[in-house]
Formats: structure tokens, C-alpha cells, sequence
């Protein structure tokens, strides 16, 4: 049977996501980034495992390998935290939906505040 | 007796040593070829008559972070703050050698290039993340201020509570948009600079001791 050319994309649920920790949410990504998988987040990353992400990717980088990510996600939403946020004046940021994928086949097309378009390649 | 003598020196030494508080370091972030060294360079000549590293058109020409030590500058207000100031390399989420053999590298060059620019950002991120008391995220503005990276690294600064400056550089070229960048980040101070010809550095200045002191 001819194998049909295609990529694969993977939506991974909040769920999925909030039972795992930092490393493991990174790997996750990493691994299916670097198979030429495009990953979407239901809930986006922290900002300290997006910092974390950035590190693990650089020292993945290999010539005429993986070239790393391409991201592209919403500015994160300030919540109030319900209640107890509001009476101590705290704000949480909330992570948003994010698209993941290798930056030599994941282009951005255009990106508003409310829009994200991406052009998704299947050769590497 | 001069076993109590030297408990107290000792004593002395250790609690000086607590309560000194270090020199705050100041890191220049932003994305590559924002011309984060020529600002760095142009803050340290203005001051110290010195300079930080080279600069080049090739993307991640700084590869390792690099630090020069008690910068004291003085706002027009008269106030006056001493730092250390950080470059660091370009952050990026993306590392290809090929885009350095456009620029005319050899192969072996670029590789090599390639290679410390990755190490080069995994630094910067991790002093973001361990050593970095105030930031100067630098811009060019003559670019989309949108990008991912931008708006990653900005949100990474304000989950540390760091105080951020924003410099929208280059505005010496005719495509520059200060205005763009402002629209970008309501939510911080934006100066536009060149810091090529030293274009309006008085009020970044100015703002470094308001906001850094």
C-alpha cells in the first residue's frame, strides 16, 4: 500500500496537560515536535515552562536535524483568581491555546489578537 | 583572648558579608540583531569608556552572555544608580546554520556558529531565571513587535516581577515604528532610542535610575 504523505497533529487536552509535570510536559512536546508532529495545547504553557521549553530546545538543535520550534500563542489573560484572588489582590495569568510544531515545516501566515493562521509543510 | 578576638572578626565579616547587598544586574534582552551589544556598548562608553563586545550584521554575533561590572549613571533628575550590566545573546526558539551561510560563512563556520548560539541562549535564559534584577528588553523597530519570541519573553519577565524597560532601537532607519511597539506593550515604559548615533539615551537615562534604582 503507498503510504499517504500527511502530518500528524496532536491536541492535547488541559486535562492531559495539568497532570504532568514541567520535564514531562516538555518532553512530551519535544518528542513530537522532533518527529515532525505538530502539537496543540489546550492550555498553553507558564511562562517558567516556556522559559524551560526554550532551554530544552536549543539543546536539541542539531545541523541538518531538528532546528527547533516554531510557537505561536495568545498573550496570556490576567484572571482574578476568584475570591480569595480578589481580596488579596492577587492575579493569576492563564496560558492559552498554543500551536507547537518544528520551525523548518510550521510557518506563521498571520497572527491578531484573536486569530492565529499557520501554513503546516510535510517535507522536512 | 585572641580566641574571642578572632570569633568577633570572624563574626563581623560574616554578618557584613549578610547584609551587603550585591549590585543589581541588569539584563539586555530582546531578540536577534536588535542591536542589544551596540546599546550595551553605547551605556558603557557613556559612562565608563569602554565597551562590552563586537557587533556584527550576522544574527548571534554575542554567543555567551557577558557582564561589565558598577556602571553608575545619573539621571537629569540627579539621581544616580550603580549596576552591572548584561548583555546576552539573542533569544530565539529556532537555530538553522544555513541562514549563516547566507551571510557568507563557510559550513564548517556556520555549524560552529550555530552551535554557540544555541548554548549562547540557553545561558541567557537560565540568568533570566537565577541572576537578573531589572531588564532592558531591546527592540528593533523597524520589526513586527508581535513576534512569538517577544511576546514570550515579555510574559516570562513579568511572571519574575522584574522591572522591564522597553527600548525600541534603531530609530535612526526609516521604517522605524516606536508607536508599533508601544501598542504592543501598553503595559510598560517604551523609549525610543538609536543607539547607533546615541539618538534620545538622556531619557533612557532617565527612566534606568526612575525604574531600576
Amino acid at each position: 500500500m503507498e503510504m499517504i504523505q500527511g502530518v500528524q497533529i496532536d491536541l492535547i487536552s488541559a486535562e492531559r496537560l495539568d497532570k504532568l509535570t514541567v520535564m514531562e510536559k516538555i518532553h512530551l512536546i519535544l518528542d513530537e515536535v522532533m518527529e515532525g508532529n505538530i502539537v496543540v495545547l489546550e492550555k498553553g504553557l507558564a511562562p517558567e515552562e516556556q522559559s524551560k521549553l526554550i532551554e530544552v530546545t536549543m539543546r536539541e538543535i542539531s545541523p541538518d536535524g531538528f532546528a527547533g520550534i516554531e510557537m505561536e500563542t495568545y498573550p496570556v489573560k490576567e484572571t482574578s483568581g476568584g475570591f480569595l484572588g480578589k481580596l488579596f489582590g492577587g492575579r493569576r495569568p492563564e496560558a492559552r491555546l498554543t500551536v507547537i510544531g518544528p520551525a523548518n515545516q510550521l510557518k506563521t501566515l498571520r497572527k491578531d489578537k484573536d486569530l492565529i493562521s499557520a501554513w503546516v509543510s510535510s517535507s522536512r | 583572648m585572641a580566641f574571642f578576638v578572632n570569633t568577633r572578626k570572624k563574626i563581623s565579616r560574616f554578618l557584613k558579608a549578610f547584609f551587603r547587598k550585591r549590585t543589581s544586574r541588569i539584563g539586555i534582552y530582546g531578540p536577534p540583531n536588535a542591536g542589544k551589544t551596540t546599546l550595551a556598548n553605547r551605556i558603557v562608553r557613556d559612562w565608563v569608556g569602554d565597551a562590552v563586545g563586537p557587533v556584527s550584521e550576522i544574527p548571534h554575533e554575542t554567543r555567551r552572555v557577558r557582564r561589565k561590572e558598577n556602571i553608575t549613571i545619573t539621571g537629569q533628575n540627579g539621581s544616580s544608580i550603580t549596576f552591572d550590566i548584561v548583555d546576552t545573546p539573542g533569544v530565539t526558539t529556532k537555530i538553522d546554520y544555513n541562514e549563516f551561510m547566507e551571510y557568507g560563512l563557510e559550513k564548517e563556520e556556520a555549524i560552529k556558529r550555530a552551535r554557540e548560539a544555541t548554548e549562547g541562549v540557553a545561558e541567557a535564559m537560565h540568568w533570566l531565571r537565577e541572576d537578573i534584577d531589572g531588564v532592558i528588553y531591546v527592540l528593533d523597530a523597524t520589526q513586527d513587535p508581535f513576534q512569538q519570541v517577544n511576546i514570550m519573553l515579555v510574559g516570562i519577565i513579568e511572571s519574575r516581577n522584574l522591572p522591564v524597560l522597553i527600548v525600541a532601537n534603531k530609530t535612526d532607519l526609516p521604517d522605524a515604528s516606536p508607536a508599533r511597539i508601544k501598542s504592543a506593550f501598553p503595559q510598560h515604559p517604551v523609549v525610543p532610542i538609536s543607539s547607533l548615533e546615541g539618538t534620545n539615551m538622556e531619557e533612557l537615562y532617565e527612566k534606568m535610575t526612575e525604574y531600576f534604582g
